[in-house]
């Protein structure tokens, strides 16, 4: 698949997955990999303290839109730009644009949202992915990602524009719901990436999560990522004293014995990796995006730019699927 | 300093802190497990288990109160999965003046959406069955997981948080029509009202009008009950547990939650950081990658270059530890190295008991 075609999907990706699989950074790579597509993108954050600005090497973000990365440079790259939703701050713009300006600063003020939160459950929600809707529609970037609050919550969290319509019956509310599930639910407009780490659990739960977002909420899922593979080195099968004869070198004392644990830790990390990532193509029939882990555990502007080449390299070798539409039968 | 086989000995209560996805519950179920090996009566209370372990710990679908695990061990072990309603439905009952107040709130829809929808309810439900727990049974070692809040401070707070919505302001603006306060008042409550009607329609605030209706008189009894089980939390026989994974970003997490944590008088006293990376020799990585750089394409230069490979996360990792450990002060550091597999059974708890607290 050509980057272009696999950008042009939906113009809004929601990324999702559980606590510590690298969610942000594969929010950060995407947006990385349409800018060096020629695509502008715009990064939302919902939960803040997520550290994706750093990986830009910037400064925090704020509620207006801030650019984390300029194009028109040499590689002709194009901008890539972050923002953080709250609920509190998309309530105030919604009651404004609503012509409630008067009583909006109060009823946020006041912590008033926290009860009319609890009255209607997925108020807040449903606020952030209004204002999510509301940034595609004005088409402020070629490409919208959203770093969507960790798993089990992002089920809640998409779920909340149908459970709402259960809820309220009518109002201004009602109809910012049903234009939502509109969205979400509109596959050419929008998809939700998984993403997972190549071990059991995470891996269990990404399934999970992807049967339950296409059955209740009627989500289009975009090919799943990977995180944290550990790249093919050769050798590593090969005994570090006939390795060194082989080239006639000679190993110092006791560096046989620290080459041969890595290359066994190292291979017995990789073949649970590859039991799991085949599982999980088992028992989840969507592409699969891998990405590299990085052994130096520092996500810069660099490691961004490292895991935006290797998505993009890994979105060419995707098969579109023959039938547009649900992935998961 | 205590170490962490100390303080599985010796205290009461153990509370596991920490980001989502460190392994809180993994390392939870472990301390449990300690405790009943030193002949303790311990019980884990999970908040959200990955299913295998909780198939391990016997844990099939929500109970709301503890099943005892069989295993080789002189005390006992038990676990139990919090049930957040549940546990709130009981809390009501506790306080409600008769039945049929309890029955008015538990029917009520605004109620039932508190338990989902409000922001640290869990937590707070968490903080109450440690307390139930420690106050009604006879169990010596109670070791409480947290929900992964982006905060990570929330289980602190949220008795008091959820009692100052109880008792909130906005509480009196909603009561005022059914109060015939002052007539002033009134019309701008009103009006207000109305607003709010309009975004998201009028039954939705008759619901909340019921239920604060419903609730009148129990404030008192849930604030005393927060403070008791905040003080609870500072109590010398309670001790915290941060867990941390070697990431910069969850350690960026950590050590902003052991400050929180010493500015609320609370000391972090072990801290645990799991899944390190392995370490092999005492070369740096700078010069293991230029051995293999100057070996690039053969099996040796693989060999180095793997090497390289994880001495360069490792010694990240330490790096990325060293401003934790000033931030937890003399808490005891307990380095768990990343296995070769997840840990979902009892007999990998006992292996990582072994790693973090030896044989």
């Amino acid at each position: 698949m050509q980057p272009e075609q696999f950008f042009a999907s939906s113009r809004v990706v929601i990324v999702a997955g559980k606590g510590g699989v690298g969610k942000t950074v594969v929010a950060a790579t995407m947006a990385r990999a349409a800018a060096m597509s020629g695509l502008s993108a715009l990064i939302v954050e919902v939960e803040g303290k997520s550290g994706l600005s750093a990986m830009f090497g910037q400064a925090d973000l704020g509620y207006h839109e801030s650019r984390l990365s300029a194009g028109g440079g040499v590689d002709g790259a194009a901008d890539i730009w972050a923002r953080t939703l709250t609920p509190d701050d998309a309530l105030l713009e919604y009651l404004s644009d609503h012509g409630l300006n008067r009583v909006s600063k109060r009823l946020v003020g006041s912590g008033a949202l926290d009860i009319v939160a609890t009255a209607v459950p997925g108020i807040k929600d449903i606020l952030i992915l209004g204002k999510i809707k509301q940034l595609e529609r004005d088409g402020v970037a070629d490409l919208i990602v959203l770093d969507a609050p960790a798993a089990g919550h992002a089920i809640t969290f998409l779920r909340a524009a149908r459970s709402l319509l259960d809820t309220v019956r009518v109002g201004p509310i009602q109809t910012q719901a049903r234009d939502v599930l509109d969205l979400l639910t509109d596959h050419a407009r929008c998809q939700v990436m998984l993403v997972t780490l190549p071990e059991e659990t995470p891996v269990n739960e990404l399934v999970e999560t992807a049967y339950s977002l296409e059955d209740e909420v009627g989500i289009g899922l975009a090919p799943v990522v990977v995180n944290g593979v550990y790249p093919d080195i050769a050798g590593l099968d090969v005994d570090p004293g006939s390795a060194a004869t082989a080239v006639g070198a000679a190993l110092r004392g006791g560096e046989g014995g620290e080459l041969s644990a890595a290359a066994t830790f190292r291979r017995e990390r990789t073949a649970l990796q590859r039991e799991q990532i085949a599982r999980l193509a088992d028992e989840l029939p969507l592409p699969q995006i891998k990405l590299p882990f990085l052994f130096d555990a520092e996500i810069g502007p660099d490691q961004v730019d490292a895991l935006a080449r290797a998505l993009l390299g890994e979105v060419e070798s995707i098969v579109p699927l023959p039938a547009a539409g649900s992935a998961v039968p | 300093m205590t170490d962490l086989a100390t303080l599985v000995r010796d205290r009461r209560i153990l509370i596991c802190t920490g980001s989502g996805g460190v392994g809180k519950t993994t390392v939870a179920a472990v301390l449990a497990m300690r405790g009943a090996a030193a002949g303790r009566k311990a019980v884990v209370v999970t908040i959200d288990p990955a299913k295998r372990l909780a198939d391990a710990l016997g844990l099939e679908g929500l109970q709301n109160s503890p099943s005892r695990i069989d295993g080789e061990w002189p005390g006992e072990l038990w676990a139990m999965m919090l049930d957040t309603k549940s546990t709130f439905d009981s809390l009501v009952a506790k306080y409600a003046g008769t039945p049929e107040q309890a029955a008015r709130i538990v029917d009520n829809p605004f109620y039932r959406n508190i338990s989902g929808a409000l922001s640290g309810t869990q937590e707070y439900m968490a903080m109450e069955k440690l307390y139930e727990l420690y106050e009604e049974t006879d169990f010596d070692l109670i070791v409480v997981d947290t929900p992964p809040t982006r905060n990570a401070l929330d289980f602190l707070d949220a008795p008091q948080r959820l009692t100052n919505f109880l008792d909130h302001r906005l509480y009196r603006i909603l009561m005022a029509p059914t109060r015939g306060m002052m007539k002033a008042v009134n019309v701008a409550t009103q009006a207000f009202l109305r607003t709010v009607s309009k975004v998201v329609g009028g039954d939705v605030i008759d619901d909340a009008i019921a239920f604060f209706t419903a609730f009148e008189g129990m404030e008192e009894g849930f604030q005393r009950r927060a403070k008791r089980v905040a003080e609870l939390l500072t109590a010398d026989e309670t001790g915290f547990v941060l867990v941390a994974s070697p990431r910069r970003d969850t350690v960026h997490e950590a050590d902003f939650f052991a400050r929180k944590l010493r500015e609320g008088g609370l000391d972090v006293e072990a801290l645990v950081v799991n899944r390190m990376h392995p370490k092999w020799g005492d070369e740096l990585a700078e010069a293991t990658r230029a051995r293999a750089d100057a070996f690039e394409g053969t099996d040796l230069g693989g060999l180095y270059a793997n090497l390289a490979d994880f001495q360069l996360t490792a010694s990240r990792e330490e790096a990325h530890l060293d401003g934790l450990t000033e931030s937890t002060g003399d808490a005891d550091v307990i380095r768990v190295p990343m296995l070769e597999s997840d840990v979902h059974d009892l007999e990998g708890l006992g292996r990582l008991g072994d790693l973090m607290m030896g044989a």
